[in-house]
């Protein structure tokens, strides 16, 4: 894995995550009770799901990525450059420095654009299109939201069913690791995670992750705790089932929606965290919250500049909000306090 | 002279998928000065529904879409909440099944009967005590005085009960709602409160609105009976008329299935299939389903109510005494 | 009375629970769940075990199952003592008692479908060559339990109560069980349901010989399943016999409190005074002397300070200076 172009890692994942996501869709439909909590989150949430699913292939389009193939004349590319699919598209759109959106001219000096009247969203300080850097944005906010959640929901399970299930000096255990985690100040730990893991997209998300995982483990201990209890596993322990199959087989499956729902409505605030990590100089690069933080000095030109940030924000808010009401969603439909009652 | 409750064509049904279900389907019955009516039915029969409907408590989603509930010819179903507050708890006292979750675990369980009293008569914390301690005598709860200041998770299943009672007589309502009021408790303490539950209503004279499914405490205290099934009356009658002679199918079919009758040896006679849910409903008997007597119409026909004398009300078109070794 | 070696024999079981208290977690009492108690269950016969809350019943049949541990006793099944088994000996044995619980909601997995909960004692014990011959199998049972084979493939909500236990009885059945444990199944089911799951109980025990130690409150249920009567009372057996007897001449006075206590439909007889008065005392701080005195309606002065042995009377056994002397009934 050592030996791969970033690139090629970046497309091998992409084909895992289309084969896994076909897989997942063909379990979905064959366990009738997925089938039909799928089919309610749709009902409920359209146009929130359609937006989600168009941050999502923009996210792909930017991670299908390979080298060669430019034109000549394009500026800028290095000869073993990888470019990706969304780089291709808005390969040749470069200009000297700010320009307001459709503008002709360039905002300081007056100078004549190169594509005059094309920037949708204006261009940065750079004189890259804004839209463009907001679009590729879209693919580190969602590598920021699914691979932490990758990293702390299996190590919150892990020890927090063990914990619930097996009680005694286990439970003490990861107790006490859970509470020593708690009580330090999480931003300054995480500060201090990334500096030593150096920076990077994947030191940023193990540090989220390993700070992160503590409120999903109390809550999957509480819930073992209960379903611990419930006739059903009792009735398996009977039926001679051992107990590591039957919290793959009777405990994962009614934590299933726990995940689901935590997985969904952490995703936003990770995403706001990377904000916060970018303000302080340690985000991910091409990030949104990078892109506001690059942008906030702007903020006090005469004329503003506003259409940056604006568009950085606007992006942002727009994926929150999307997750956040598919997560409200989510939770209605799943949560077997409030799904229908069966008789 | 009128009935002190008169319930009529009450319907009470939740939204669904498939639209509003009626669980309740067109009831009417009266309830007597004095007097203890049992609606017996089994889960699904809507026999809860109908006495929370009465009390206006029915939980939401659902609701009261027709009919009309006169106390004492007043119309209930049209009154201002405010009103109704006041006639719940006030002129109607209702004692439920599970006195465990009726009862707020984190306050002392005099606290609870006071506040009660002083929900409906403005007399001092003082008085209300002195009131409380009488009411914890009246109900045979022993060392009233300690008990009053217990928690509800120090005092036993039945003593728990007798608090409720307490608590729904404590402003002498004209009429006591007590739905399964025994099922939680074992069988020697459920003796203990049915003795209490006479006493009482021969001491007070009070109108009892008694809900359960067990024919056993039907006979213990009812004086008048009416069968519920899917949603619908099917038989009304006194209860001795009712035990000896059940007209309905139904009623015939459930004083069979008793154990405690069983001949040892040889089947236990039972109703064949289950209660069919709304969705399920034929056009015409609901009990055609399962029924051992029914004939071609009653699957279509929905039955009339017919008086076949002495009081009782029928619904069936069959009707006839039930053949030698049924019944009690 | 039959003459072969009994399925099940239990003796001098104790089940105690520890209360503990404090950072330390002292143990600073016991809840005496089930103390001194035996009984034996011949094969193809129903002993029922009969009491009110906190009697203990519950715990001698989990106890039985070990999924509760006893701290002294004899639980002797096909000859073997299963206290003395180690935990994978336990599992195996599992397969030839079952437990069927009260609760027909809980005890089925909200997320499994039917066909996988009923396979899954068969996967566990190796029972059916291959996944084809195990849904063959489940789909006999469902046809057995009187429920549509095509049921398989849906899911618990979609079933009612009585057709959920029918499903938990099939469950039992998949591995070939000998004994049968009947936690309550048939109290959280209308009465009209009752009397289908208990004429199905019957039949299936004509069919295959089973055992069943049936656990219940309500003793009219008894009447009609159970060949011999356990009655508890805080912990301990007070009256044993055959079902005929216990009903025409219960010896214990708590026995026949429990038996007057019951409501009757008979329109004629009502009104009659409750037999036993009282609370029941907490398992955790029982009467000195017998358990019973304090409800006693018989009491004597030395039931107050000496505890009574099971004593063997015409028919069975009685917890009674009463029935000793020869005036119990």
């Amino acid at each position: 894995m050592m030996g791969l172009a970033p690139h090629m890692l970046s497309n091998l994942v992409v084909l895992a995550l289309l084969v896994g996501l076909l897989g997942l869709s063909r379990w979905v439909r064959r366990r009738r009770i997925w089938l039909e909590s799928a089919q309610a989150i749709w009902q409920r949430r359209r146009l929130a799901i359609v937006v989600i699913a168009a941050y999502l292939s923009i996210a792909l389009l930017d991670s299908v990525a390979w080298v060669g193939g430019v034109p000549e004349g394009v500026a800028d590319v290095l000869p073993n450059q990888s470019l990706s699919v969304l780089d291709r598209l808005f390969l040749d759109t470069r200009e000297a420095s700010y320009s307001a959106p459709f503008a002709d001219f360039e905002w300081t000096g007056g100078e004549a654009l190169r594509h005059p009247g094309s920037h949708v969203l204006g261009t940065d300080i750079l004189g890259r299109d804004v839209l463009y850097l907001a679009l590729k944005g879209a693919r580190v906010a969602l590598l920021i939201g699914g691979l932490t959640s990758l990293i702390s929901i299996p190590l919150a399970l892990l020890f927090g069913v063990t914990a619930g299930y097996f009680g005694g000096r286990f439970d003490d255990f990861v107790f006490f690791l859970i509470s020593t985690l708690a009580s330090m100040p999480g931003l300054l730990l995480l500060i201090a995670l990334i500096m030593a893991l150096g920076k990077g997209t994947f030191s940023v998300c193990l540090a989220l992750g390993v700070t992160g995982w503590v409120g999903f483990c109390r809550l999957s201990r509480a819930e073992t705790l209960k379903l611990r209890e419930l006739d059903y596993v009792e009735a398996a322990r009977a039926l001679g089932v051992s107990e590591v199959r039957i919290i793959f087989r009777h405990v994962l499956p009614n934590l299933a929606h726990l995940i689901v729902i935590t997985f969904v409505l952490t995703f936003s605030a990770l995403v706001l965290s990377e904000a916060v990590l970018s303000w302080l100089g340690i985000g991910v690069d091409g990030s949104w919250g990078q892109m506001i933080d690059g942008a906030r000095n702007e903020l006090s030109r005469d004329p503003i500049i506003w259409w940056n940030i604006g568009a950085a924000g606007a992006a942002l808010f727009g994926l929150i909000l999307a997750v956040n009401s598919v997560g409200d969603a989510i939770r209605d439909v799943l949560d077997p306090r409030t799904a229908r009652t069966s008789e | 002279m009128t009935a002190l409750l008169e319930v009529r064509g009450l319907r009470t049904a939740f939204p669904s998928a498939s639209g509003p279900l009626p669980v309740v389907d067109g009831v009417s019955f009266d309830l007597n000065r004095g007097e203890v009516l049992a609606l017996v039915g089994e889960s699904g029969s809507g026999k809860s529904m109908s006495a929370l409907s009465a009390m206006r408590l029915v939980p939401k989603p659902g609701r009261v879409v027709a009919g009309s509930v006169k106390l004492d010819g007043e119309e209930l179903l049209d009154l201002p909440v405010t009103e109704m507050r006041k006639v719940r708890g006030g002129r109607m006292g209702m004692i439920f099944q599970e006195p465990m979750t009726c009862l707020n675990p984190v306050v002392r369980v005099g606290t609870q009967v006071i506040e009660a009293i002083q929900l409906h008569e403005p007399v001092s914390t003082a008085d209300a005590r002195a009131r409380a301690l009488e009411l914890f005598a009246e109900v045979g709860i022993p060392d009233p005085d300690q008990r009053l200041d217990a928690y509800p998770h120090q005092l036993s299943g039945g003593l728990k009960q007798r608090v409720m009672i307490a608590m729904a007589l404590s402003t002498r309502p004209e009429i006591l709602i007590a739905d399964e009021p025994t099922t939680a408790l074992d069988v020697t303490v459920q003796a203990q409160i049915l003795s209490l539950l006479r006493d009482l209503q021969q001491r007070l004279d009070a109108a009892i609105l008694l809900i359960t499914h067990d024919l056993g405490i039907v006979n213990e205290l009812a004086d008048r009976v009416a069968v519920m099934y899917a949603g619908r009356l099917v038989e009304v009658a006194d209860r001795e008329a009712l035990l000896s002679d059940p007209r309905h199918p139904y009623t015939q079919g459930l004083l069979r299935s008793i154990p405690a009758l069983a001949t040892p040896g040889e089947p236990l006679p039972e109703i064949a299939g289950v209660v069919p849910s709304p969705e399920q409903w034929p056009a015409g008997c609901r009990f055609s389903t399962r029924c051992p007597k029914r004939i071609e119409r009653c699957a279509a026909d929905f039955p009339e109510e017919t008086a076949p004398g002495e009081g009782r009300r029928v619904w069936c078109h069959v009707q006839d005494a039930p053949a030698t070794g049924e019944g009690a | 009375m039959n003459d072969t070696e009994p399925l099940l024999r239990v003796s001098g079981l104790r089940t105690w629970y520890p209360i503990q208290q404090g950072l330390m977690q002292r143990t600073v009492g016991w809840v005496q769940a089930a103390t001194d108690v035996g009984f034996t269950i011949a094969p193809g016969e129903t002993l029922a075990l009969v009491g009110e809350s906190g009697c203990g019943k519950s715990t001698v049949g989990r106890s039985i199952l070990r999924l509760e541990q006893p701290q002294e006793g004899e639980v002797l099944f096909e000859g073997r003592d299963l206290l003395a088994l180690d935990a994978d000996a336990v599992r195996a044995v599992r397969q030839r008692i079952q437990i069927i619980f009260q609760d027909p909601m809980a005890s089925l997995d909200p997320r499994m479908r039917i066909r996988d909960q009923i396979a899954e004692g068969m996967q566990s014990f190796g029972i059916g060559a291959d996944e084809g011959e195990r849904t063959d199998r489940v789909a006999a049972l469902l046809e057995r339990v009187q429920l549509d084979a095509a049921a398989m493939d849906r899911y618990p909500h979609e079933f009612s109560g009585g057709q959920r236990q029918r499903i938990c009885i099939a469950r039992a059945l998949a591995v070939e069980p000998r004994l049968i444990v009947c936690d309550e199944s048939v109290s959280a089911l209308d009465v009209s349901i009752q009397a289908q799951i208990l004429n199905l109980l019957r039949e299936l025990q004509d069919e295959f010989g089973l055992s069943y130690l049936f656990i219940t409150h309500d003793l009219s249920v008894v009447k009609y399943l159970a060949h011999e009567v356990a009655v508890m009372y805080l912990g301990e057996i007070v009256e044993q016999g055959p079902t005929e007897r216990i009903f025409e001449a219960p010896a214990h006075p708590y026995t026949q409190g429990l038996l007057a206590a019951i409501p009757s439909i008979d329109p004629t007889r009502r009104g009659a005074a409750p037999p036993v008065l009282g609370d029941v005392p907490s398992p955790s701080n029982p009467p000195p002397g017998c358990h019973f005195h304090t409800r006693c309606n018989r009491v004597m002065d030395r039931c107050r300070a000496e505890a009574p042995t099971l004593v063997s009377i015409e028919g069975g056994a009685s917890r009674c200076f009463l029935s000793a002397e020869g005036e119990g009934g």
